[in-house]
């Protein structure tokens, strides 16, 4: 680089310039599409509101009848969607960078079925709710990332024999999940649906209080790692080389993403494969360069958004978030598995 | 997989004088463990009808088990007797067809509830339940194995896409695919239909709790036809261990070999799952734990995993009665807990390579 010629360093400058412009322009079509997609939601259920009024609602005017359907019942969903969906969405790219494997994301190795038996034994066993709900959500989700690490370790960790131990700990914390639901005083089909596949049915305004924050602080502190997990994609000795400190950067990223995937668990329970999602569409849409935080977190919440719409109203019937994105999801893992068989023979 | 090999047989002339001595060792050994678990067996039966919410004495049992039913506790006794049979079928049933599973993929981790078959049958029942409006019990099976079959071979085909084959890691992920998408397209079917919609409880989780011999009796002659194609595949599972290009090579035809086994394992896991709704890891635990006993003879593991997945499904049931006592806990539950921590070891015990 040094020794490169000022016409080579111009030609380097344009490439840089437009990579951060394709960039840019991806993150713009992002949240334009967020825009649109909240205001769809907002104006159009059951029936429609003029965004006239949406406004007037959403500024505090109190108006008969709108007030209700979009003040109470489609604001707190589409808020909590668009938490819930960043969330998710950066917690999962930041598990699929750090371990370099699309696969390896946490509702795949059980961090979210982990999160989500902790929030259902805090709510029937010791019958919490809030934010305390949330702490033991958080929690086990911590507990169960430990444990995938300590039982995958041998000298060192791999990842096929950390993903493989994650799916077995899944399949069982899921198990334990039922049994809880079971024990529960009275059996509720929409209750026990969002702890299994996730959803935003009944959520209210102040539950997106502590989601928001966790959001903020923990989705900030991801953000701030952002070009250590960047040199990251490259290898451990080549990140170390870059001057990136591996066990702290690790350490921040785990805690952070295991934090953001276990706080928007506690809220709409473990919404399946978004996190598994986000991160590969986020780098299909903006292209392997840079980093991938911001737009798998605006994907995210896009797919949240848009899923729990098609859920509750361009389908035949009313389905929780969860059930739409299970559908959407599992096409795509197997399109992975294949691709990869394909490509090198081993993943 | 590695350590697979059929027994020593047919050995060269040098090797003569020692084959006695460790064929008899052999036998004997297997004998052993063939009367360990005939004892195991009878003591996990007999608990299942001794225990339960109603703690009864003797003179119930014995007055159930004659067919004189007077009391409640002798009800209570003559309600488990079904459930206990039932129990032992599917046991059996999911410790061979994981069996047959585990070799004829040549994976250790092939099972049927992680290979996404059962959630298969749950949902083509469902579907049978919802749209075509199956009643009978026959429908229900006939409809279980149609969802089982397709999903086996989807899974399988999946996750052998391409060059390497199905490597273990593969199978588990098209098996975790496949099962979430179809659990997914099973409570989205049974949710908007009031009507049905305390079934999703038990087509998520599976047990024997509730069973009936109105209910087990359509069930048997497919389990019967399920064993008996299997225990005739042993023989040629013991060749598919020794790769496809050997058990060529020693006349087999492979593609037979693996669609008859392949037929034996579906009709024992769909009929299986027609009743009790999706049971896991049983067939993956059973047959690792028999592999300890008997070694990898398929002539042997297979019988042998009948007797271990009988004696696996009355104990987690028992002990599914007594953990949420005076409630109950599925069956389905206890094998997972049962399971995982077994899966896990298996996967930790392997070299990745070999996964």
């Amino acid at each position: 680089m040094n020794h490169a010629t000022p016409a080579q360093r111009a030609e380097l400058s344009a490439l840089r310039r437009g990579r951060f412009r394709r960039r840019r322009g991806t993150l713009a079509l992002l949240a334009a599409g967020l825009l649109v997609g909240v205001l769809v939601t907002l104006a159009l259920g059951q029936s429609y509101t003029p965004l006239s009024t949406v406004a007037r609602v959403l500024v505090g005017v109190d108006v008969p009848g709108a007030s209700f359907t979009v003040g109470e019942l489609r604001l707190p969903r589409a808020v909590a969607c668009l938490l819930a969906g960043a969330c998710f969405g950066l917690g999962g790219v930041a598990f699929q960078t750090l371990l370099r494997n699309p696969l390896a994301s946490p509702d795949i190795i059980g961090i979210s079925s982990g999160a989500s038996a902790g929030a259902v034994f805090a709510i029937v066993a010791l019958a919490w709710s809030g934010p305390a709900v949330a702490l033991v959500a958080v929690a086990a989700g911590l507990g169960v990332a430990l444990l995938i690490y300590l039982l995958s370790w041998r000298d060192g960790v791999t990842g096929a024999r950390l993903i493989l131990i994650g799916i077995g700990l899944a399949a069982m914390l899921q198990s334990v999940t039922a049994y809880l639901l079971m024990q529960a005083p009275s059996w509720s089909l929409q209750e026990a649906l969002r702890w299994i596949t996730g959803s935003v049915n009944g959520v209210r305004l102040t539950q997106a209080l502590p989601l928001s924050l966790a959001l903020a602080l923990l989705g900030g502190l991801l953000l701030s790692r952002r070009a250590d997990l960047d040199a990251l994609r490259l290898g451990d000795e080549l990140a170390a080389g870059l001057g990136v400190r591996l066990g702290v950067t690790r350490i921040v990223v785990v805690l952070a993403s295991v934090g953001l995937v276990a706080f928007a668990t506690a809220v709409t329970g473990p919404i399946a494969f978004v996190a598994f999602l986000s991160g590969p569409i986020a780098a299909r849409i903006s292209g392997q360069s840079g980093s991938l935080l911001l737009p798998a977190a605006l994907v995210g919440a896009l797919l949240v958004l848009a899923s729990d719409y098609a859920g509750q109203f361009l389908l035949p019937a009313r389905y929780p978030v969860g059930i739409v994105t299970g559908v959407l999801g599992a096409p795509y893992l197997v399109y992975l598995i294949v691709r990869d068989n394909q490509r090198k023979g081993a993943l | 997989m590695q350590g697979f090999s059929p027994t020593p047989r047919a050995r060269p002339s040098n090797a003569a004088p020692a084959r006695p001595s460790v064929h008899r060792r052999y036998l004997a050994r297997r004998l052993t463990g063939a009367a360990l678990l005939i004892t195991l067996l009878l003591g996990a039966a007999a608990l299942s009808v001794a225990l339960g919410a109603r703690s009864v004495g003797w003179a119930e049992i014995h007055a159930a088990l004659t067919g004189q039913v007077q009391s409640v506790g002798d009800a209570a006794v003559a309600s488990r007797l079904p459930r206990t049979l039932l129990a032992l079928l599917a046991g059996a049933a999911l410790g061979v067809a994981g069996g047959v599973m585990q070799g004829l993929t040549r994976n250790p981790l092939a099972d049927p509830g992680l290979l996404g078959v059962n959630a298969g049958a749950a949902l083509a029942v469902v579907i049978g339940i919802a749209w075509f409006n199956l009643q009978t019990s026959l429908g229900f099976i006939m409809s279980a194995l149609t969802g089982a079959s397709l999903s086996a071979v989807a899974v399988y085909v999946i996750a052998s896409l391409g060059r390497g084959g199905a490597t273990p890691l593969r199978l588990a992920l098209a098996g975790a695919a496949i099962t979430a998408a179809l659990t997914s397209l099973t409570t989205a079917i049974i949710l908007p239909r009031g009507d049905i919609s305390g079934l999703v409880q038990s087509w998520l989780v599976g047990g024997v709790g509730g069973a009936t011999y109105d209910q087990i009796t359509p069930v048997v002659p497919f389990l019967a036809v399920g064993f008996i194609v299997s225990v005739a595949c042993a023989r040629k599972l013991n060749l598919l261990a020794l790769g496809d290009d050997t058990a060529a090579g020693l006349g087999e035809n492979v593609a037979l070999a693996r669609g008859m086994s392949a037929l034996g394992a579906v009709l024992l896991c769909g009929a299986t799952t027609a009743v009790c709704g999706p049971i896991g890891f049983v067939g993956l635990v059973v047959p690792h734990a028999c592999r300890l006993l008997v070694g990898t003879d398929y002539r042997w593991l297979l019988p042998f995993s009948a007797l271990g997945g009988a004696i696996l499904l009355l104990l987690a049931d028992v002990a599914g009665r007594l953990a949420a006592h005076p409630a109950e806990l599925d069956a389905g539950i206890v094998t997972a807990f049962i399971g995982a921590p077994v899966f896990i070891w298996i996967v930790r015990r392997r070299k990745v390579g070999a996964l």
